[in-house]
C-alpha cells in the first residue's frame, strides 16, 4: 500500500492506494477527482506545468504559460528547460498555443495572460 | 486640482476590488471607479503563475493570471472606469479621496461609498528579527516571485527559504524549476504554515527538505549574501546551543507571513481587530466608519482567492445598498465571538435585519485537532453544528449560518471548535 497527499484541492486528503486483482483501489478520498488522482499517482504520477517564457516588445519580460493537461512528473524539469529556449512576440492572447504537443506528450502549452 | 464625484470608489484592483466593482455595477450603480496603483489590474494574482486557483468558483484549477483575467474581462465588458498608475494618498472622514497620478496630478474625489481592497503586505526581515550583516540577496518571497515571473530576473543560484507558508512553498518549487538550487525550507514552528497539498506538490515532488522547529539566526556576507546560520529551537522558540549550522547560499527568501495592508484605513481611525489586524466589519463588511467598506485580505489574510472574491462581492452589495439608502444602520447588533479553540471570527458583528439568506463566517482554529464539531451558539440556542475530520490553523474554516435561524435580540454568537469525544 502507498500513501499520497491529494493535491487536487486544499482539503489535502491523505490517500491510501493499493492494488488488488490488477485493480487499483483508492481509500481516503472525499471526491471523484481524488480517486482519479490516487490511481494516476500510483501508476504514473502526473502534474500540470506552469512556468514563463520570454516575451519581446511588451511592458513585462515574461509571459506566463500552462499545460492544457497534466504531463508525467518525471519530465517536468526537462520540459521546463525546453520552454526556456522559447521567445515569443506580442501580441499574445490568453489561450494562444505557445508549443503544440510538447515533447510528444500530446499536451499543448498555452498562454495564461493577454499581453498586447 | 481636479474635482469629481463618484458613487462608489474601490481602492485596489486585485481580486477583492475587481469582484466588488462588478457587483456594485450589477446592483445598478453606474458611477463606479477602481483606483489601482499598478499599470495593470489583477493585483498579486498576476505573479501567481501556478495553478490551483478558482476550484470553488469556476470548478477548474486555473492559474492566478487566468483567475484574474476572468474578472478583468468582465470589468471591461461592464465598462467600469479604471484609474491605473494612480495612488490614493489620503482619505478623509467625509469620504473624500485624494488620488494622484503623473497625468492628472492630484484629484479630489467625493465618494458616496468607499471599498478598501488594498490586500496585504509581506512581513520583512526587520519583522523576523534576523541578526547579522545587511547584504543584498535577502528578499521576501513575493519579491522573488515578481522578479522571476514578471520581470525576468533570477535573484540567486543557491537559496534558503525561511518560513513554510504557502508562498514559501510555491517559491521552493518555482525556483527549482528555474534552476536555482533550493537548499531547504526552515520553519520556526513545530508544524508547517502552508497547506498540506503544497508540502506534497512543492517540496516532496522535488526532494526539498523541510526543517521544522529550525530558524535562520544570522546572515553572512558584506555586499552580497554568502550564507546563513540556521539553528534548532526549543518549545519556547529559544535557540538550542550547539545546533547551529552554516549554509552557503546567495539568496535568503523570507516567507514569514502576511499582514493586512491598512495604512489608509488607519488614517480614518477605523476600529482594527487586534487578532485579524484588519478592520472590524459588519454583515456587509462595512467598517466602523459609515460608508467605508473593506474586502479581501485587507480584512484578514484568506488562504483562498475564492473567498477574497466572495467578500468583495458582499462588500459590493453592501456599498450599493448604502448609496441607495437601503442599509438600516440602527441597532441592535449581534457580536460574533471566537470561543473554544478559535482565534478570530469575521465578520465581528452583524445586524440581523440586514442579513442575506445565509451568513458566512470566516475563522481559524488555534491548534490542530481531529474529529471536531464546529458550533455557533447564541444566547440559549445552537444555530449551527458541523463535524470535521481534521482542522488546522493554516486552513481557514468557512461555515454558513441560515440567517432566519438567528434570534432577533441575541447579543452574541460564539463560535467553538471542540473535540467530539470531549462532549
Amino acid at each position: 500500500m502507498k500513501k499520497f497527499t491529494c493535491i487536487v484541492c486544499p482539503v489535502s486528503c491523505i490517500l491510501s492506494v493499493d492494488e488488488k486483482d490488477n485493480e487499483v483501489q483508492v481509500n481516503g478520498n472525499q471526491c471523484k477527482r481524488g480517486r482519479v488522482f490516487g490511481v494516476n499517482e500510483y501508476n504514473d504520477p502526473k502534474r500540470m506545468i506552469t512556468t514563463t517564457v520570454k516575451i519581446e516588445n511588451a511592458k513585462i519580460k515574461r509571459l506566463p504559460v500552462i499545460s492544457t493537461d497534466e504531463i508525467p512528473k518525471s519530465r517536468l524539469i526537462e520540459l521546463a528547460k525546453e520552454l526556456y529556449k522559447i521567445t515569443v512576440d506580442t501580441p499574445v492572447l490568453r489561450g494562444d498555443i505557445i508549443v503544440k504537443n510538447i515533447g510528444e506528450t500530446g499536451v499543448d502549452i498555452i498562454a495564461t495572460r493577454t499581453i498586447i | 486640482m481636479n474635482k469629481r464625484q463618484v458613487d462608489v470608489v474601490i481602492i485596489g484592483g486585485g481580486p477583492a476590488g475587481l469582484a466588488a466593482a462588478i457587483e456594485v455595477k450589477k446592483q445598478g450603480i453606474d458611477n463606479v471607479l477602481i483606483i489601482e496603483r499598478d499599470s495593470s489590474l489583477g493585483g498579486i494574482l498576476q505573479q501567481c503563475i501556478h495553478d490551483g486557483f478558482g476550484l470553488h468558483r469556476f470548478g477548474k484549477r486555473l492559474s492566478g493570471c487566468e483567475y484574474a483575467d476572468n474578472f478583468i474581462v468582465e470589468v471591461k465588458e461592464r465598462k467600469i472606469e479604471i484609474a491605473d498608475k494612480t495612488i490614493v494618498i489620503e482619505i478623509t472622514k467625509d469620504k473624500v479621496i485624494y488620488a494622484m497620478n503623473e497625468i492628472d496630478g492630484i484629484t479630489e474625489i467625493k465618494c458616496g461609498a468607499i471599498i478598501l481592497a488594498m490586500g496585504c503586505r509581506e512581513r520583512t526581515r526587520s519583522q523576523a528579527f534576523i541578526w547579522g550583516t545587511r547584504p543584498s540577496g535577502v528578499l521576501t518571497a513575493g519579491t522573488v516571485q515578481r522578479y522571476i515571473n514578471i520581470e525576468g530576473y533570477l535573484p540567486g543560484e543557491k537559496a534558503v527559504i525561511l518560513g513554510s507558508g504557502d508562498i514559501g512553498l510555491i517559491m521552493a518549487r518555482r525556483m527549482t524549476l528555474e534552476g536555482i538550487e533550493v537548499k531547504g525550507v526552515y520553519e520556526l514552528m513545530e508544524s508547517p504554515g502552508g497547506l498540506t497539498r503544497n508540502i506534497a506538490q512543492c517540496l516532496v515532488d522535488y526532494n526539498i527538505p523541510l526543517h521544522l522547529s529550525t530558524t535562520v539566526i544570522r546572515t553572512h556576507g558584506n555586499k552580497k549574501l554568502e550564507g546563513v546560520t540556521v539553528a534548532k529551537v526549543d518549545k519556547d522558540r529559544q535557540v538550542i546551543k550547539g545546533s547551529e549550522e552554516y549554509i552557503e547560499c546567495d539568496l535568503l527568501v523570507l516567507a514569514v507571513g502576511l499582514i493586512p495592508e491598512n495604512e489608509l484605513s488607519n488614517q480614518l481611525n477605523i476600529n482594527i481587530d487586534t487578532r485579524t489586524k484588519g478592520p472590524v466589519v459588519d454583515e456587509y463588511f462595512m467598517t466602523s466608519m459609515e460608508g467605508v467598506f473593506a474586502a479581501g485580505n485587507v480584512v484578514t489574510v484568506f488562504d483562498l482567492v475564492d473567498y477574497v472574491s466572495l467578500t468583495g462581492e458582499l462588500a459590493g452589495r453592501g456599498a450599493a445598498k448604502y448609496v441607495k439608502g437601503q442599509l438600516k444602520m440602527d441597532k441592535p447588533i449581534t457580536r460574533l465571538e471566537p470561543g473554544e479553540n478559535v482565534s478570530f471570527v469575521v465578520p465581528q458583528y452583524v445586524r440581523k435585519h440586514n442579513l442575506e439568506e445565509k451568513l458566512p463566517l470566516y475563522f481559524r482554529v488555534k491548534q490542530k485537532l481531529e474529529k471536531v464539531e464546529v458550533t455557533a451558539v447564541g444566547n440559549d440556542e445552537t444555530y449551527y453544528k458541523k463535524k470535521h475530520r481534521v482542522v488546522l490553523p493554516p486552513e481557514m474554516l468557512v461555515e454558513e449560518i441560515i440567517s432566519s435561524n438567528i434570534k432577533e435580540g441575541d447579543k452574541k454568537i460564539t463560535v467553538n471548535v471542540m473535540e467530539v469525544s470531549k462532549e
